[in-house]
């Protein structure tokens, strides 16, 4: 028949699976060598934090807070592949804890500042007029604060804590894809593919939701990807500060703060958990720059 | 006039451009772009109307206007006796199902992010007056009737060539059983050995579903194919209109003399003689006084540049805005068969 | 095919793209010439090749993925593929030129169209200075950006004062093509012209560089019909005084039959038929040729059906076994399933690759 799982009224069974173009992406991202490693690491990235929590880190080969005061700051050895700090933790351990909060984070902020990013950029871009004159200038006002700042000023209001520094952070990416989305929705709402929408009768809300967020999406999600990183080094910051994670939580940042003092005697310390932020940041970077390039229509056109 | 089943009467069409502070300071005017100038006209029941053109002749920004997709300036579209400017945006949406449009580019008119099924079934989904198993049986026939494989309804637009792309187009706009649809320039984008295909199917699906057609071009050649009627535009302004045979052989407007003598045909014996038409097509934001044509008319006169010469009717039918129609005859090098 | 009368020998060209499903053959085993003086018309449609034909012989394929797989290119005797980039480059602009189907992408946006002649002509003098290769109207400016940087040639600030003196030539060559004001055309930026406006320059500095060849690639497609009608006139002009050859590409049979002294037909990375053009629109002897033809609207509405042709072009990936054009062709036979016909003379200047018309 014609249809398949089409077309109850309002319904549609538009998918985001194609095989063929799933296909085409995958070989784009297998060109490059650095993407495909980027993509491993944050693959192993994201699971390690699944399986740490879902686990409820009895899988961790020493409790994240055990505290072992005969034992402080040992160098890597077998028995503590990363060595341990000041207060006689395992510091692989408490890496491998730190990575659901370093994974919740990010995800958390950017879903939160790409849901809210795209109601109002959309809404901008198609509606405009004054609608958009408003929004964009709220947007701006966001903008118009430093990141870092606009994050400490309202954890500081709220209190020191890992979901109040969501809650912060938040509005920091927001103005963002606000901006992207309304960018992305004037690029296409000259489209004749969106007058045909108007032509057939659609309402305006309609057409933004099937045919306006559909082709804006992918952009949307890879500069999300990029993000990734982005977030992961603010929040580390917040904790840096101490206003983001608390002790004795283990998460990257605080767990560098802490150690800071000693770079220079024992320095596996601070610089296993930093290093712990530099490679997630960097992989989710890369892995989305190798997105940009499989979603960019000319490069999929070599490989179709 | 009852057999009108879309009539312009007087429409005018302006765009504003942006009018910034520094231009305000500078005391600059605000500046339009006039894109239809009151232009009136009517399709009738199962005809074709050619709308002929070239690039400002305000033909594309008409054929939307006459589908209220913009609103016009001024003036009034009567569908069916009844004048849809005063139709709040509602109602409007109701009467989308009646009247049309296919458009140039089937690259870009459809979601390439919608499978094909899902793109020609669209309209019927927007009003929900039909079930699920009927709107598959509304699909399958229409597509049918364009000449689309029934196995393609789960694919993408890209999976398919341009020729195939504007029958999903055409299918498109058939589904909700309309009674006009305004064709604008529907294979100016498609290869030659396609574009008889489509114009074919077009004048099939004519006779077919008895559609009257408002058919946008600038190809003189593909509208003396299609259409009953032509009218012809020149930078907003309506400046002729007939029925097809007697505007091609016997024109009465020194534009579309011009534009008659520019068109190439496939017979090297045929060579151009092109009346050295000077000068580039005007620009529509300050359109030349009196009649438009005028800087580039070979015959024109000093009543040309004040006075905007009026459309009427020369003989039965055939109507020109041209101050010395009745004469061009007699001028060399004019009409050509 | 011998002899000083003919200015470019096209033999057995063959250019392959690599996609990312395996190669496509964009022109297959290409056989052609181009005489002095004459204007050769290709004629096809979309994914026949025309275009990469042109950009094969000024050389500016994008390597990869594009490959010559086969053939050479004599100009002048020359066999120009076989030339290195930095003589390549001297040709260009000099002996050969290119014209696109959109002039805005040939023209630097920065710089006024008098200051593009400019450098056209002072290239065109300098053209022995092996060290500052340049291309024209290439819409891949990479060299062109760094002649233009040796040269010191600044653009103009927005809102400085225009007025400047062009040098005669300049406002000649405008004259040449028929722009009505050239000292108010040569001070404007390719923005602020139209696109009849724009190709004339462009046919202005062919008409300054005085090639040998000129290809034009689709010059009138984007144009207005009364303007093409003026653009047509200016193309035989610059064959008629300068004595160019011209290969004028185009998928509008029309155009061709107005410019044209002979007519190549391509079909699927294929010539199919190649002839003088009062010849071929006469007596077209491919099925597609003809078809072609009859397809053309000629007729008023009530004049019965226009003659269409079924079915659509062929994916160059998968290509039809033997003649290309027979799962369309009216003509059809067994032999056309399984084998390829190739080019053959069937009479004066003219040869058809069909086996309908090969004599048993």
């Amino acid at each position: 028949m014609a249809t398949e799982n089409a077309d109850e009224p309002g319904r549609d069974s538009r998918s985001l699976i194609d095989f063929h173009e799933l296909r085409i992406t995958l070989r784009i991202l297998g060109q490059s060598k650095i993407t495909v490693l980027s993509l491993f690491i944050v693959i192993a990235f994201l699971a390690i934090a699944l399986f740490v929590y879902v686990t409820g880190g009895h899988i961790l080969p020493y409790p994240a807070n055990f505290i072992n005061t005969r034992e402080i700051l040992q160098p890597p050895s077998f028995a503590h592949l990363l060595g341990t700090d000041s207060l006689g933790r395992d510091i692989l351990s408490r890496v491998l804890a730190g990575a659901p909060v370093d994974a919740r984070v990010p995800i958390a902020v950017l879903s939160i500042a790409l849901s809210l990013g795209m109601v109002s950029g959309t809404v901008a871009g198609y509606v405009g007029g004054v609608v958009e004159e408003v929004i964009m200038r709220v947007t701006d006002i966001f903008l118009a604060f430093p990141g870092i700042v606009l994050a400490l000023v309202i954890v500081a209001a709220l209190g020191p804590s890992v979901n109040n520094s969501i809650i912060a952070l938040a509005p920091v990416w927001w103005p963002v894809y606000t901006r992207l989305a309304r960018g992305q929705t004037l690029a296409i709402k000259s489209q004749p593919f969106i007058e045909a929408s108007r032509a057939i009768g659609q309402r305006p809300r309609a057409t933004l939701l099937r045919h306006i967020v559909p082709n804006i999406l992918p952009v949307m999600l890879v500069y999300a990807t990029l993000d990734f990183g982005n977030v992961i080094l603010t929040f580390s910051v917040l904790s840096f500060l101490g206003v983001g994670a608390q002790p004795p939580l283990s998460e990257w940042g605080l767990m560098t703060y802490q150690s800071e003092q000693y770079l220079s005697t024992a320095a596996w310390a601070p610089v296993a958990p930093a290093l712990a932020i530099f490679l997630v940041a960097i992989s989710f970077s890369l892995f989305g720059d190798g997105l940009r390039d499989a979603f960019d229509p000319k490069i999929r056109g070599l490989f179709n | 006039m009852t057999d009108d089943i879309i009539e312009a009467r007087d429409v005018v069409k302006h765009f504003p451009i942006r009018y910034e502070l520094a231009d305000r300071v500078l005391r600059k005017e605000r500046q339009r772009v006039h894109a239809v100038d009151s232009v009136s006209l009517s399709v009738k029941v199962r005809e074709t109307l050619g709308l002929v053109g070239e690039s400002g002749s305000g033909k594309t920004t008409l054929g939307k206007v006459m589908l209220m997709l913009d609103r016009p300036t001024s003036g009034q579209i009567i569908f069916k006796g009844e004048d849809l400017t005063t139709v709040n945006d509602e109602g409007l949406r109701a009467k989308r199902k009646k009247m049309q449009i296919v458009f140039q580019n089937p690259n870009a008119s459809l979601d390439p992010r919608q499978r094909i099924g899902d793109i020609i079934a669209e309209p019927l989904t927007v009003f929900r007056e039909h079930g699920r198993s009927e709107i598959h049986e509304i699909v399958a026939r229409i597509s049918e009737a364009v000449g689309l494989p029934l196995d393609g309804m789960m694919r993408f637009p890209h999976e398919f060539s341009g020729g195939q792309r504007q029958r999903v187009a055409i299918a498109r706009a058939l589904v909700m059983n309309p009674e006009f649809i305004v064709l604008d320039e529907p294979t100016s984008a498609l290869d030659s050995s396609i574009q008889a295909q489509i114009l074919n199917l077009l004048r099939r699906l004519q006779d077919e579903f008895s559609l009257s057609y408002l058919f946008i071009t600038h190809n003189v050649n593909v509208v003396k194919y299609m259409a009953d009627r032509v009218a012809v535009m020149y930078c907003g302004k309506l400046v002729e209109i007939g029925e097809t045979k007697e505007v091609l052989e016997h024109p009465m407007h020194p534009y579309t003399i011009t534009l008659i003598s520019s068109i190439p045909l496939p017979d090297p014996e045929e060579k151009l003689e092109t009346k050295d038409l000077t000068g580039e097509i005007p620009s529509s934001v300050n359109p030349p006084t009196g009649c438009r044509f005028h800087p580039r008319c070979p015959y024109a006169q000093e009543i040309c540049k004040t006075t905007e010469p009026p459309l009427r009717e020369v003989s039965r039918g055939h109507w020109s805005a041209c101050h010395f129609a009745e004469s061009l005859g007699d001028l060399p090098g004019s009409g050509r068969s | 095919m011998n002899g000083s009368d003919w200015l470019l020998n096209i033999s057995d060209l063959t250019v392959e793209y690599k996609t990312g499903r395996g190669k496509i053959t964009a022109l297959s085993h290409l056989s052609l010439g181009v005489r002095r003086g004459e204007i050769l018309a290709v004629v096809g449609e979309s994914g026949c090749g025309k275009s990469t034909l042109g950009l094969s012989i000024i050389n500016l394929l994008q390597k990869p993925p594009a490959s010559i797989a086969s053939g050479e290119i004599l100009f002048n005797g020359t066999d120009i593929l076989k030339l290195n980039e930095g003589r390549m480059a001297a040709l260009r602009g000099t002996e050969i030129s290119m014209i696109f189907q959109d002039p805005m992408s040939s023209l630097d946006p920065v710089y006024t169209v008098g200051q593009q002649l400019r450098e056209a002509i002072n290239t065109k003098e300098g053209r022995d200075d092996k060290k500052k290769p340049y291309v024209v109207s290439s819409p891949d400016l990479e060299y062109g950006a760094k002649a233009r940087a040796s040269r010191l040639m600044l653009p103009q600030l927005p809102g400085a004062r225009r007025e400047r003196r062009h040098g005669e030539d300049i406002i000649e060559a405008l004259r040449a093509v028929n722009i009505s004001d050239p000292e108010k055309v040569a001070n404007k930026y390719p923005h602020e012209l139209s696109g009849g406006i724009a190709q004339r320059v462009m046919i202005a500095q062919a008409l300054v560089e005085r090639p040998s060849l000129l290809i034009a690639d689709e010059p009138t497609s984007a144009l207005d019909v009364t303007i093409q009608a003026q653009v047509l006139k200016l193309i035989k002009k610059l064959r008629d005084e300068i004595g160019s050859s011209v290969i004028f590409i185009t998928h509008d049979l029309a155009v061709a039959a107005q410019v044209a002294d002979r007519v190549a037909v391509m079909y699927a990375a294929q010539l199919v038929e190649l002839s003088g053009a009062g010849e071929l629109f006469k007596r077209p002897l491919h099925p597609y040729s003809e078809a072609l033809i009859l397809s053309f609207p000629r007729r008023y509405k009530d004049q019965g059906r226009l003659d269409a042709i079924s079915g659509d072009v062929p994916d160059l990936r998968a290509p039809p076994s033997g003649c290309r054009f027979h799962p369309r062709c009216k003509y059809a036979f067994d032999r056309c399933t399984a084998e390829m016909p190739h080019l053959v003379d069937v009479g004066s200047d003219h040869q058809v690759a069909c086996f309908l018309r090969e004599k048993p």
